[in-house]
């Protein structure tokens, strides 16, 4: 049996996820083309839960798709959409289908989303979805009836690092361990010393935490994620770098400022791993891997 | 206070096209305060309605009073003499005082002539903002005085979301992130001790909709009466 991601972790020097947005509608051709050619680079694939809270295929839906084309996948679930029962009854659900990794998130508010009328329902907050996750874990539901059948997922939670201020992130970043996260991604990266002030505060004593990676195509992308971005900052030394290249090299160039970044955290060893989100251009995942040997 | 804030002209008039005599009923309670709903409010109304009926050439008579408090059974009185004559009755209470004013003259149409927004403070002269969502269960003590379910926007318990930036929330730049607030005030107050405290979510049973509330003593008298 292959090693699972929870196994990987334990074992492998360097973690590699990738993260996977689920079609508007339901064309999933794309999503399966897109694990075929994931899946021999990486140790999981992370499916988002209406990402940026706008209205997609189901995570739970897209996770099955991903793991019935070869992959191991991470279920993202946000605080959003779903009360207490709903998300509990989704859960037990994707353990049944298969699941055995979940990303515990609050989610993006509604209002920034694609249908910003609907109600936003934060039943739950990320912390308190871990404890839930662990409760289900143990067998029982969060108001303490047994359950027929536990699950054993293996639950995960995620951080901002160049989050500003930083001491109430890192506040939350302690409760999300006290409540059972086992392991961290993180938001976007695109300079290492401001991870290591990150670390340096955070002592995250051996957590495995798994570095965001995203895939810059354009200096305006750029300026984009350091204007609307809570958290995320691009040196302006990577902006010129994509600024004075041709317009037409500029993925490349993206792919070259990616894997330039993964070596370094490598070779620091400043990290377990990477969670790389391509958005929109997860076909490119295994160059930006090339990139970084 | 109860924050509310009047409704277009049009959507009033609208609602009261087709009666000749109407009563505009104003409170002089939370929404006269945040001047939405008061005795000057009630005349700006007024005059506002009756300009428009002679405009289009409508016979409206709109008549003017404003109570005390529009939320209260005792209050109502000088009306039980009064709603007889009318056709309509325009309320600018909050939504409680509507439903009330509903209720006790069934008989006639009752408008709503605000739109209730919440339960907050006076923030500076002319702005207002909330505060209060009536969970029934309060948490000010855990939380250095500052509502995490009001005053975050998706009303979290256990810290800042990753939105949070630069002291300012993910939903609306303009507006303060509740956490960094939380934290700010807990750490001047060095209680680092409830920052690292996890709150269970929130029962939603105490304050189920539609909620009611008895006076211990109310209550156990009633009990005896039944
Ligand atoms: S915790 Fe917040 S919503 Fe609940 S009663 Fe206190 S101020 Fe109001
Ligand atoms: S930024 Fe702050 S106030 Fe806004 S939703 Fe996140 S935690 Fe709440």
């Amino acid at each position: 049996m292959a090693t699972s991601f929870r196994q990987v972790l334990q074992t492998k020097q360097f973690v590699v996820t990738a993260e996977i947005g689920p079609p508007k509608g339901t064309e999933i051709a794309k999503l399966q083309d897109n694990v075929s050619k994931l899946r021999s680079w990486v140790d999981a694939i992370n499916v988002t839960d209406n990402q940026s809270a706008v209205m997609k295929l189901s995570s739970l839906a897209a996770c099955r798709v991903v793991q019935e084309a070869g992959a191991e996948a991470i279920l993202q679930v946000t605080c959003r959409d779903r009360n207490r029962l709903a998300l509990q009854s989704d859960l037990l659900a994707a353990w049944v289908l298969g699941i055995r990794n979940v990303l515990c998130l609050t989610g993006d508010h509604v209002r920034i989303g694609d249908h910003p009328q609907a109600k936003p329902v934060f039943d739950l907050d990320s912390v308190q979805l871990l404890q839930v996750v662990g409760w289900l874990n143990q067998g029982r539901d969060c108001v303490g009836h047994p359950l027929e059948g536990a699950t054993d997922f293996f639950p995960g939670a995620v951080v901002t690092p160049g989050a500003e201020p930083l001491a109430p992130q890192l506040l939350k970043f302690r409760k999300k361990i006290v409540a059972g996260a086992k392991f961290f991604q993180t938001q976007a990266i695109f300079d290492v010393d401001q991870l290591k002030r990150f670390l340096d505060a955070a002592q995250p004593d051996g957590i495995p935490i798994l570095v965001g990676i995203v895939l810059l195509v354009s200096p305006r992308m750029g300026q984009f994620l350091n204007e609307n971005i809570p958290g995320v900052y691009v040196p302006e030394s990577l902006l010129d770098r994509l600024a004075s290249t041709p317009k037409d090299k500029r993925v490349a160039e993206g792919i070259r400022i990616a894997g330039e970044l993964i070596h370094a955290l490598r070779d620091g060893h400043l990290c377990r791993g990477v969670h790389i989100m391509a958005i929109g251009r997860e076909e490119k995942v295994p160059e930006i891997l090339r990139a970084a040997e | 206070m109860i924050v509310a804030r009047r409704k277009p002209l049009s959507e009033i008039e609208a609602m009261l096209q087709d009666l000749s005599r109407v009563l505009i009923v104003g409170c002089g309670t939370c929404v006269a305060v945040c001047q939405a709903g008061g005795e000057k409010e009630v005349e700006i109304l007024a005059r506002q309605l009756r300009m428009r009926a002679r405009l289009v050439g409508r016979q409206q008579r709109f008549d003017e009073i404003t109570l005390p408090r529009q939320c209260d059974p005792e209050f109502l009185e000088p009306l039980t003499s009064l709603a007889g004559s009318y056709q309509g009755i325009v309320s600018l209470a909050c939504g409680a005082g509507v439903q009330l004013l509903a209720e006790q003259f069934s008989a006639i149409p009752v408008f709503p002539g605000l739109d209730t927004l919440f339960l907050g403070v006076s923030e500076s002269p002319g702005i207002w903002s909330q505060r209060c969502r009536a969970c029934g269960q309060c948490i000010l003590h855990l939380t250095g005085g500052i509502c995490p379910k009001t005053r975050c926007a998706k009303g979290l318990l256990n810290g800042p979301c990753g939105g949070t930036h630069f002291g300012k929330c993910e939903v609306d730049r303009e507006t303060p992130c509740a956490w960094t607030l939380i934290y700010e005030r807990l750490t001047k107050l060095e209680r680092m001790d409830l920052l690292e405290r996890i709150l269970p979510p929130d029962d939603w049973n105490v304050v189920s909709q539609p909620a009611r509330h008895a006076l211990p003593r109310q209550f156990e008298e009633k009990l005896a009466r039944s």
